[in-house]
């Protein structure tokens, strides 16, 4: 056997997955600059403690309402101004950011798990199991998706964790049709079979075998659906049925200075800016990773 | 004499399709009365059209489904889903597209351990990895080939990691679904020898399924034709190439071109397409093809029998060659 | 005057690794009424070569030739609804999926009559009465029936028949089919190529077949060119390619046939086509060829002249190729 010579010593020229990944990635101009805007508010978020100039609770009866710096009235106390309350803005914004991050990753981890272990057995069962689940899933997602969340935070009682709780309720059946798609489109591929041939067992073929090869749609899924949380989040903060005051979660914030919008543009301004940042950067990034880890969009 | 590797008596397996509230159920009759046997270090080859059955078989006697009818062995047990877990080690598969059959998320080492992973549990990793490496000489690939992923490699040598992992396991029958029909010319060939040379080493038998007859008159030792599921020409290679018998295996040879230019042969031409499997003509299913049916082809249904080389078909083609 | 005449075409694409050169220096000559094979194994450049003199590659090629002209015509500097009007109805493309070559939204009816609309100046009763011709010309029983079926309703042959109608709908000089047989059976195969041939040889056309199967290409080929990972490394008329290749390649390839096997080891080819990444210096086979010496590892190797088959070799083989593949 000498005829693998030449071919085996020029294969690491070729550049390496991540390397691929890269390029498919950094093509899409606007997933580069999402990334980079998400990863300085993860940074913010995560030096919230010694950049915050005050704490996000802690109120300043003597200047309510206080505007931003840059307008008349404003001054670097408060960089970003004071709500009603006297808190500074600048340091509820930073630490919000800590709680819409949280949310998204905790609901993203809920919704992902138990969408991903639906959509396998649904993949993998008997007809009839697989009909129950699907039809579950389809009752779920007939529901306008913020009223559902309403009823189940109606029904839990309003708080944060609550709020996510039903977020991820609501958000699950995208990730359970995901799954079982691709499921079915895997398990019929002749190395699904192959394992089936060598003696491999339920759990491992689903999880070991299929799952690894499913993840690429379910990643660009859990992108997106983290700004979907951060949204629902704010939103159900804004009804009072999300993060109760003092939290400084900005729908909440957003909810509290409603009644200030003529007067004060910068308490309901800047934290709907804050999530419009957010939402829009992660949604960048999230078509970028459909890019690059999509092989059907792949281009040769 | 030795005992066969594996016999089949009239293997069946029929779908049943459709059936839901408003359609008709229908049966379609992919694999019907496939009987052989395979010896050790012998390799029975398949041949026919899409259609003719050939995957479906390659499905059963590798343990993936159950037939609706008839029986097999395999080394003599009998293939009943009560010994599949048995007989897993016994029977290995290797597919024809050697860039859907292995998975692209394991590196080529643990795609090539993974059947010792599932049936020797206890055995050592030290062990396995060095299983695997030898494996992987055998089949002519290099160590550092252990650490990459699948694709990184080119067609040929994603066979060999196929081929490499269906043998990790020491099978006794190797079924090869296609196994170099993906493949350029180049590299078929260097396929080829390598699958000889495993089979005369490690005693192998070989179920060959292709639709190359050139091919196949290479590698075979017996050959099986199938038309729409069922088998219509069986016999040793030399037979079936030099003195088919049924009308379809004459068609079928003189219907493959030959890289012979100077040689212009009268290609006999069939008439029509392939039935489909939900609607095989009652009597002989290649009589609505056939140019030599009479009403009896219509009617009834000639029986392959058990001789060495035979031919269901009423009306044989003598000693003439194609 | 050649049909299709093309020189020194070459195709680089912009790859994630770079540039990358698919097609590298190739002529073809087409004559009206020959039938040319295109032989050459996967990433040879076979089909980009094709696809680029016909303006049909992505974005991100580069094509450039010294010379591409159909018919008289430069196509290099045809404007794109130029270059429309002539392909399509004076060259036509079939492919090797016929399944998905077809639209499945529509009946294959419409999609004829659609093709005869676009080049032909025809009214409806008379665009519907050539689908008609054209069914019956390749072959498709009842075709009045067939004109209303969608292409999942028939077989792959079959639907290559439709896919040959509506190439030969505008009566096209010249056509190209990529791999038209590959994904058919044996004896639906030996129909289509018998179809071609037959139409190529009634209309006069020139037929540019492209493909891998060296058996097709003996027995439906004038002249047959070789390529090899972008070059086109001989070119010969068919009966003396298959009995005196030049081109090691050539002699390689016809020696790995399993049918031209004279012993249970079929001689092989070692190693794999050379990709992106592994271009050797010099000849692009020495790496894999026998006969190689240093001045093929270092120096690109001549076109040798027509006698020698075009073989772009160093040392062009003379004998028959049964005494080389020994």
């Amino acid at each position: 056997m000498t005829d693998m010579t030449e071919a085996a010593a020029t294969a690491p020229k070729r550049p390496g997955r991540l390397a691929e990944f890269w390029q498919y990635f950094s093509e899409n101009r606007g997933a580069v600059i999402g990334m980079w805007t998400f990863g300085i508010l993860v940074l913010l978020a995560l030096l919230a403690d010694v950049i915050a100039p005050h704490s996000a609770t802690e109120q300043f009866r003597e200047a309510t309402l206080q505007p931003p710096v840059w307008q008349e009235g404003g001054s670097w106390t408060f960089p970003l101004g004071t709500d009603p309350l006297g808190r500074d803005m600048l340091s509820r914004l930073l630490y919000g950011a800590r709680f819409s991050f949280f949310v998204g990753m905790v609901v993203v981890v809920i919704a992902a798990t138990g969408g991903i272990l639906l959509g396998l057995v649904a993949g993998f069962a008997p007809k009839w199991l697989d009909t129950v689940i699907m039809r579950l899933m389809d009752i779920i997602l007939s529901f306008p998706s913020l009223l559902l969340a309403l009823v189940l935070v109606a029904i839990l009682g309003p708080s944060l964790l609550n709020a996510m709780i039903a977020i991820s309720v609501v958000l699950q059946p995208h990730y359970v049709r995901l799954t079982r798609a691709a499921v079915i489109n895997e398990r019929t591929r002749d190395y699904v079979v192959s394992a089936r041939v060598a003696g491999a067992k339920l759990p491992r073929l689903m999880f070991i075998t299929v799952l690894p090869n499913c993840l690429a749609p379910i990643i660009v899924q859990a992108a997106l659906s983290f700004s979907n949380a951060i949204l629902d989040v704010a939103a159900l903060g804004f009804l009072g049925m999300g993060a109760q005051p003092p939290t400084p979660e900005w729908g909440t914030m957003l909810a509290e200075a409603r009644e200030f919008i003529l007067r004060a543009w910068w308490v309901v301004t800047l934290p709907g800016l804050a999530i419009l940042i957010t939402v829009l950067s992660i949604n960048l990034m999230g078509d970028g990773l459909r890019d690059a880890l999509d092989p059907k969009l792949k281009r040769s | 004499m030795t005992q066969p590797v594996v016999t089949a008596r009239n293997l069946s397996r029929h779908y049943e399709s459709g059936g839901g509230m408003f359609s008709q159920r229908q049966v379609v009759r992919a694999l019907s009365e496939a009987s052989f046997s395979i010896d050790p270090g012998k390799t029975l080859a398949v041949v026919g059209e899409s259609g003719c059955g050939k995957s479906t078989l390659a499905r059963l006697i590798t343990l993936i489904e159950e037939p609706t009818a008839g029986e097999f062995t395999i080394c003599g047990t009998p293939g009943v889903p009560e010994n599949w877990d048995s007989l897993r080690s016994q029977v290995q598969i290797v597919f024809q597209d050697p860039y859907g059959s292995l998975n692209l998320r394991h590196r080529v080492g643990s795609i090539i351990e993974e059947p010792l992973k599932i049936k020797r549990p206890d055995m050592p990793a030290a062990e396995r990895a060095s299983k695997a490496r030898e494996m992987m000489e055998m089949v002519g690939l290099r160590p550092e080939h252990y650490d990459r992923f699948p694709h990184m490699f080119s067609g040929g040598q994603r066979q060999r990691i196929a081929i490499a992992r269906a043998l990790i396991l020491e099978p006794k029958l190797l079924v090869l679904d296609e196994p170099v029909s993906a493949l350029d010319l180049s590299i078929q060939s260097q396929v080829l020898n390598l699958l000889l040379d495993l089979q005369e080493r490690m005693e192998l038998a070989y179920l060959f399924i292709s639709h190359d007859l050139s091919v196949v008159r290479h590698v075979a030792d017996d050959v099986v034709v199938m038309y729409l599921g069922r088998p219509v020409e069986r016999g040793s290679k030399e037979a079936v190439f030099g003195a088919p018998r049924h009308p379809y295996t004459v068609a079928l040879l003189s219907a493959t071109p030959s890289a012979d230019p100077t040689r212009h042969r009268n290609r006999i031409k069939l008439e029509g397409e392939l039935p489909s499997p939900l609607d095989i003509p009652a009597g002989c299913p290649f009589a609505p093809r056939c140019w030599k049916a009479q009403d009896r082809c219509r009617t009834e249904r000639p029986e392959l029998g058990d001789a060495a080389h035979a031919a269901a078909c009423f009306y044989p083609e003598g000693t003439e060659t194609a | 005057m050649a049909l299709l005449n093309i020189r020194n075409l070459s195709v680089d694409f912009a790859t994630g690794g770079g540039s990358f050169r698919a097609v590298d220096g190739v002529d073809v000559t087409v004559e009206a009424g020959e039938v040319l094979a295109i032989v050459g194994e996967s990433g040879s450049g076979k089909s980009v070569s094709m696809l680029a003199a016909m303006g049909l590659l992505p974005w991100t090629a580069t094509v450039t030739a010294d010379e591409l002209t159909f018919d008289g015509k430069d196509l290099r500097n045809l404007s794109p609804s130029a270059r429309r009007k002539v392909i399509g109805r004076d060259v036509a493309m079939i492919f090797q999926e016929p399944m998905s070559s077809l639209n499945p939204c529509f009946t294959v009816g419409f999609q004829i009559r659609e093709a005869l609309a676009q080049h032909l100046n025809l009214d409806r009763a008379a665009r519907k009465k050539r689908a008609l011709e054209l069914m019956e010309m390749v072959g498709i029983p009842a075709p009045e029936k067939r004109l209303n079926a969608f292409p999942h309703q028939l077989s792959g042959g079959m639907n290559q028949r439709v896919m040959i109608a509506m190439a030969i709908a505008c009566g096209p000089k010249l056509l190209i089919a990529d791999e038209p047989t590959t994904a058919l059976d044996v004896t639906i195969q030996a129909q289509i190529l018998d179809l071609l041939t037959g139409l190529q040889r009634d209309a006069g056309m020139g037929l540019i077949l492209i493909t891998h199967d060296m058996g097709v290409v003996a027995e439906t080929a004038h002249r047959v060119a070789v390529q090899y990972a972008g070059w086109k490394v001989e070119d010969q008329p068919v009966k003396d390619l298959f009995q005196t290749p030049h081109h090691p390649y050539t002699a390689a390839l016809l020696a790995a046939l399993p049918e031209r096997a004279t012993e249970r080891r079929l001689p092989t080819i070692p190693g794999v086509v050379p990709g992106q990444f592994d271009r050797p210096q010099g000849c692009l086979f020495s790496p894999r060829c026998a006969f190689a010496d240093d001045r093929c590892r270092s120096t690109l190797p001549p076109v040798q002249p027509p006698e020698l088959g075009r073989a772009r070799c160093h040392y062009p083989l003379m004998a028959p190729a049964t005494e080389e593949a020994q």
